[in-house]
């Protein structure tokens, strides 16, 4: 029966030679190249180096919140920069194809690169970024010793990671999505794209979807429950705050792109008729339900952003955050309104006008909370004494990009105004300009703001400012032009120009793209230099910029345990008030400490994701199936472990910490 | 009125001489009022992030360490006074737009049929219109002229100073119609019909263009919109009639087929109710038409022995399913449930979509019936 | 703060010198799992009002639902969930056997369930009305397939629950885990009665 075409395409699916990108893509087989030669120079150091081992034991496998919380972070910088390389190769695309010049990227090539841009910033990029610094930031906030779910927190990133792996898959085997990055039907249908790009996309973001739901669920238990004793709600440090509101987000948000992206999975493998144009199919519901999610996961990224703004501007400028109560209720509303506003991204799409002055008009209502939290952060600079270490230099070209953002926000959120900008260029500029703006300069002061916590020593601050400057003006040199090309009536995702008057302004963009990369560049220097500086820039303190909330109490890196006696809060800024009225550090008495156990399940269960989305991707049936069993077997057996964890033993907890003694003692 | 003309010429050439910002200097009135809204929006909002900036960098600056002249007071952090100033001053900014978006939403609804020309002339009863109806193909686009009875690709022309309305469907994807000279963009759906009312008040050649992405070809998805005089618009129609072929169903169903940058292309006569057919997804003969569907639907569908009609309906499937059986079945579904729905269901011209008035083809987001 | 040192002297006691023992937070995470699973099928169900009447020239639910044949079905769901109530009430008895037995009677109907809701696939698919045919056939199979699978899961854990128990006995752990699958069973009966009624009632009386 089975001839070898048969036998060959029950095995391969529909994978063969011709599906390897690299075999016909100079571009595409270079970058192979790269990463081949790079991956393996790493693969090789950790193998000489014989480190396998260490990492395993010690990181993959670990349960700990700090080490979770900085494998996020890697993941999202290694994502960045592959994003970034889109980013640069649209901007030149866009500089120089113009009249007779096709530019190097022909469309089909083009249009996966602007897909695959917007997916991995926000999904793998954006995304792990704040919820690797919440990971890390959060227990240590609220004096907990880990998150609820230790083990759940360790499977949650490597699901992320699965995910990130599918979508770097598809650029050597097969092809992205060319869809956009939100693969409207009908268009992401099985009729109109009817290749593996958008089963890439479809597969690679269910994964990470899992991933993202289960921390979210895992950081509101923590945040709810394993609060230090005497922190009611209104004593949480702002940073909480917004990362309660942000997780809550994620599980009233995330589960509705999973189901949606379940439908249009269906239409694509069973011939289902959601989003079809016939028998009775609504593309239209699909651009409902993807905003419903969409605009939620906006403010997912925006809001922890805020929150280290506050923490960042309270703390250099050496005072209590101005208007607490104000700035709770404002996340808080946030967090509400975000709900009500999705459809201003589709006005165009036709519904009445009373719907679209309705959805208007509630955009506009958030920009008032918005606005109450920026002069909160003017007030707190207000009679302050500002230190200008490098996270302040991102807390004030926050403040004044993002209120330009703002403000072209609010102009697309009325209708008619945007029906004349919808889908431009100046919409580009407008999102980027409040993620770059907002969320990406807070990540970057998070981690310039965090880093001595996490790895015992200071980010060194020249390079740290050379990359702020980098950024700001880049920013402002990439995205300024494009305002004004939207203006001039400029679509986007368009790669070749008739009108050569429009050039200049996209080599000016492309112009800061290259600035942007400069201050990247920076960033990644800073993290270099700075590692061999580090005895220069060493912290012993443990509170090295005189922090305000308890993640400075404790030593830098904080011990696994975190913290050897559970910490008692008696007011905002706990820390400060500790060190205001006196407090001593314990030096006697320590316990042994009740600790989870590392565990390899994350890993396993993450790997066959990984094929089995594989197999699902390439029809694969064989392998998705046994992939399948295997997760289920693995995850059943997990369940029989009943030893998850151990006591970490007083004389070791007593010895810790009088190291920590002793370093103190040397520092006075 | 006046304040923004004013400030919008000071605002343009301030901006950027040198290039065409077409956004800010449309014309057409509908894009001009558009243009208004953006101007008086920032102007309001400028209000407030203006103070802002400039209490930044004063805040950031007088009150950095080394000014140790400058007040500190590391407890100060309430003020209900402060507080009710930080609330109130966007909350006054927004209900001034909230206004202005409520108003100009409705005002300046696509659906809505328009009452002037432009700010000095009023629309009526006497004034001449224009009805144009757009198709967005793969990668091109066609305009259907059902009152001349012409249709062109890729190229679209309309006297000044006549209200056009635009209806606007699409055969395959989403696009999105977009004349910034003329007025905002609207959605251009498959099995769908959106509309769009404007006015062209200056003769001249002006950009069109797809603004949502469609695919390989959305790049080269652009037209040229001319805005005519009376007498330069009826030449035209005539150059057309002279020089182009007929369009229907067939030459429509060759020409739906994906290319890219199609030229001009001019048709003489229209074949009729081809409109209709895109609009309802039948233009292949032995098709089912999307409003007959509905109805059928609405009467509470045609009952458990209905399989043909499934062929009959496929559309998405239309291009790989051209050798098999599908694409010339014979059209003998079965109706709906109610006797007289029965028969002549296989004719999608004689289907009821042609009245003017009431199409039975579904608009924006009526696609599902109401119980 | 019954195990903070009293705070009799001047300076507040800014540290516990006991360890602390936050409350479990298993119940608080699964219920807000439950909560985002709810999403989803609030999902499938906007799904299904919008394209429930989209019978693509075809079959409604008029002509395909045998709403005898359901009831059935939703008696089965409802009677597990009452079983799995008894099973609960035995463990807080701390009787193994009881427990478990009662376990055993939730799976069958919860097995019974799945029998007769495949058997009406099945049916379904035979006539013709394939999730294919049309939009509302398509957010059918959805929403009830998906509430099956939920069942489907339920009674592999259920089963794994049952090895757990009789092995481990009813320690701690597996009473915790009890009361998770016992939020999950009541969970998925509760959406059934949301898909009874919507789906099946509405869609056949309505």
């Amino acid at each position: 029966m089975f001839t070898n075409t048969n036998l060959m395409e029950f095995i391969f699916g529909r994978l063969s030679w011709s599906s390897l990108a690299f075999t016909h893509d100079p571009i595409i087989l270079a970058t192979f190249v790269v990463v081949v030669i790079g991956g393996s120079a790493v693969v090789g150091a950790i193998t000489y180096f014989r480190l396998w081992g260490y990492l395993w034991r010690e990181w993959f496998t670990s349960v700990d919140h700090k080490k979770i919380g900085i494998m996020y972070v890697i993941l999202s910088l290694v994502m960045l920069l592959r994003g970034f390389a889109d980013a640069i190769m649209m901007r030149t695309q866009q500089a120089i194809a113009f009249g007779a010049n096709e530019g190097y990227l022909p469309p089909y090539h083009y249009d996966q690169i602007f897909t695959a841009h917007g997916v991995i910033m926000i999904f793998f990029f954006a995304m792990p970024l704040v919820t690797g610094i919440m990971n890390y930031v959060v227990p240590l906030q609220i004096g907990a010793r880990d998150v609820s779910f230790p083990f759940l927190n360790n499977f949650s990133f490597w699901m992320t990671t699965a995910g990130a792996v599918i979508i770097m898959i598809s650029l050597f085997v097969g092809e992205f999505a060319r869809t956009g990055w939100l693969a409207y039907p009908p268009l992401s249908g099985a009729d109109y794209s009817p290749g593996v790009g958008v089963d890439y996309y479809i597969w690679g973001l269910q994964v990470a979807g899992v991933g993202t739901t289960l921390s979210g669920i895992n950081l509101i238990a923590t945040i709810v429950k394993m609060r230090a004793p005497g922190m009611t709600m209104m004593k949480m440090p702002i940073f909480t705050w917004t990362s309660l509101c942000t997780n809550v987000l994620i599980v009233a948000s995330f589960p509705i792109l999973t189901a949606t992206l379940v439908l249009l999975t269906l239409d694509r493998y069973v011939g289902t008729n959601f989003f079809t144009n016939d028998l009775g199919g609504n593309p239209m519901m699909y651009v409902n339900l993807i905003w419903i999610w969409g605009h939620p996961e906006v403010y997912i990224l925006i809001l922890p952003a805020f929150g280290i703004f506050s923490e960042i501007v309270s703390t250099y400028s050496g005072k209590r955050l101005f208007g607490y109560a104000s700035m709770v209720y404002a996340t808080v509303v946030i967090t509400i309104l975000s709900y009500i506003v999705w459809l201003h991204h589709f006005f165009t799409m036709g519904s009445g006008a009373s719907v679209n002055a309705f959805f208007g008009i509630t955009t506009m209502i958030i920009s008032i909370p918005t606005g109450a939290k920026i002069f909160n952060w003017l007030f707190t600079m207000y009679r302050g004494r500002i230190r200008y270490e490098v996270p302040m230099y991102w807390t004030i070209g926050f403040m004044v990009t993002f209120v330009i953002g703002g403000m072209t926000g609010v102009m697309l959120a009325i209708p008619p105004a945007d029906f004349v900008l919808h889908n431009s260029l100046f919409l580009v500029a407008h999102f980027h300009n409040v993620i770059i703006g907002g969320v990406v300069f807070g990540l970057l002061a998070g981690i310039n703001f965090w880093y001595p916590k996490a790895f015992g020593y200071r980010l060194d601050p020249f390079w740290g400012k050379m990359s702020f400057w980098f950024w700001l003006t880049g920013f402002y040199f990439a995205f300024m032009p494009l305002y004004v090309l939207g203006l001039m009536g400029v679509t986007r995702r368009v790669n070749h120009f008739e009108d050569p008057s429009l050039q200049i302004w996209f080599i000016i963009a492309a112009f800061g793209a290259f600035l942007i990369a400069l201050g990247i560049a920076s960033f990644v220097i800073q993290i270099v230099v700075s590692f061999f500086k580090r005895e220069q820039l060493r912290d012993t303190t443990g509170d090295p910029w005189n922090g305000r909330t308890l993640e400075w109490s404790t030593s830098s890196p904080p011990p696994e345990y975190n913290f050897a006696f559970t910490p008692v809060v008696y007011d905002h800024d706990s820390w400060y008030d500790m060190k205001n009225r006196g407090y001593v550090r314990p030096l006697e008495g320590f316990k042994p400490i009740h600790m989870p156990k590392n565990t390899g399940t994350g890993v396993i269960l993450s790997a066959f994701s990984v094929s089995l989305a594989f197999g699902l991707i390439w029809y694969m049936w064989w392998l998705a199936a046994l992939s399948f069993i295997a997760i289920m077997v693995v995850s059943i057996a997990h369940t029989f472990n009943y030893k998850r964890d151990y006591y970490i033993q007083a004389e070791t907890v007593t010895a810790t910490e009088n190291a920590r003694t002793k370093q103190l003692a040397e520092q006075a | 009125m006046k304040l923004i003309r004013r400030l919008s010429a000071l605002a343009l050439p301030l901006a950027l001489s040198g290039c065409d910002l077409v956004v800010m200097s449309p014309s057409g009135d509908i894009a001009t009022q558009q243009r208004d809204l953006i101007i008086v929006s920032v102007v309001l909002m400028l209000l407030i992030i203006v103070p802002v900036i400039c209490l930044t960098f004063y805040f950031a600056w007088h009150y950095r360490r080394s000014n140790i002249n400058a007040k500190y007071d590391p407890e100060w952090h309430h003020s209900t006074r402060l507080e009710v100033v930080i609330w109130a001053a966007p909350l006054a900014i927004i209900i001034a737009l909230g206004a202005v978006t409520w108003v100009s939403t409705h005002r300046l609804d696509p659906y809505r049929p328009l009452d002037r020309i432009d700010a000095n002339r009023p629309v009526t009863p006497e004034t001449k219109t224009i009805t144009i109806e757009v198709v967005a193909l793969d990668w091109k686009w066609l305009f259907l002229y059902p009152e001349q009875g012409i249709a062109t690709v890729n190229e679209i022309a309309a006297p000044i100073d006549t209200p056009i309305e635009f209806k606007i469907t699409g055969s395959t994807v989403m696009n999105s119609f977009y004349i910034p000279a003329l007025a905002g963009q609207i959605y251009a759906m498959p099995g769908m019909q959106t509309k769009l009312h404007a006015v062209m008040n200056k003769e001249g050649v002006y950009e069109g263009f797809s603004a949502n992405y469609s695919g390989d070809g959305f790049s080269g998805m652009r037209f040229k919109f001319h805005g005519m005089s009376n007498d330069n618009f009826g030449q035209w129609v005539a150059r057309v009639k002279e020089q182009g072929s007929a369009l229907n169903r067939d030459a429509y169903l060759k020409l739906e087929r994906p290319s890219n940058r199609v030229p001009v292309t001019y048709f003489a006569t229209v074949e009729d109710g081809l409109y209709d057919a895109i609009l309802n997804l039948c233009v292949k003969p032995g098709q089912m038409c999307a409003n007959e569907m509905m109805h059928i639907d609405m009467m509470g569908g045609a009952g458990k022995d209905s399989h043909e009609n499934r062929k009959r309906l496929e559309y998405d499937t239309r291009w790989s399913a051209d050798a098999g059986p599908g694409a010339t079945h014979p059209a003998t579904g079965h109706g709906a449930k109610e006797p007289t729905q029965a028969e002549g269901v296989n004719a999608p011209a004689e289907a009821p979509a042609g009245h003017e008035g009431h199409s039975v083809a579904p608009d924006q987001l009526n696609t599902n019936p109401k119980p | 703060m019954s195990n903070t040192q009293a705070a009799t002297s001047e300076k507040p006691v800014f540290y516990l010198t006991e360890e602390h023992h936050p409350e479990n937070s298993t119940n608080l995470g699964f219920w807000i799992y439950l909560m985002s699973d709810c999403l989803m099928f609030a999902v499938l169900f906007a799904t299904y009002a919008v394209l429930g009447r989209n019978y693509a020239a075809g079959p409604s639910p008029a002509d395909l639902f045998d709403l005898k044949l359901v009831a059935i079905n939703t008696a089965m769901l409802l009677f597990s969930s009452i079983t799995y109530g008894f099973a609960m009430l035995r463990m807080e008895k701390s009787d193994k056997s009881g427990t478990l037995m009662w376990l055993g009677i939730t799976g069958l109907f919860g097995l019974a369930f799945l029998a007769i809701e495949l058997y009406e696939f099945h049916h379904l698919i035979q006539e013709g009305a394939t999730p294919q045919r049309s939009a509302f056939l398509s957010a059918f199979f959805a929403l009830v397939g998906t509430h099956g699978l939920h069942v489907t899961f339920g009674c592999i854990w259920l089963v794994t629950l049952m090895v757990q128990v009789a092995k481990y006995g009813l320690i701690e752990d597996n009473r915790r885990r009890l009361m998770c699958l016992s939020m999950f069973w009541h969970f998925l009966d509760v959406i059934w009665i949301g898909v009874f009624s919507l789906v099946y009632l509405v869609g056949v009386l309505g």
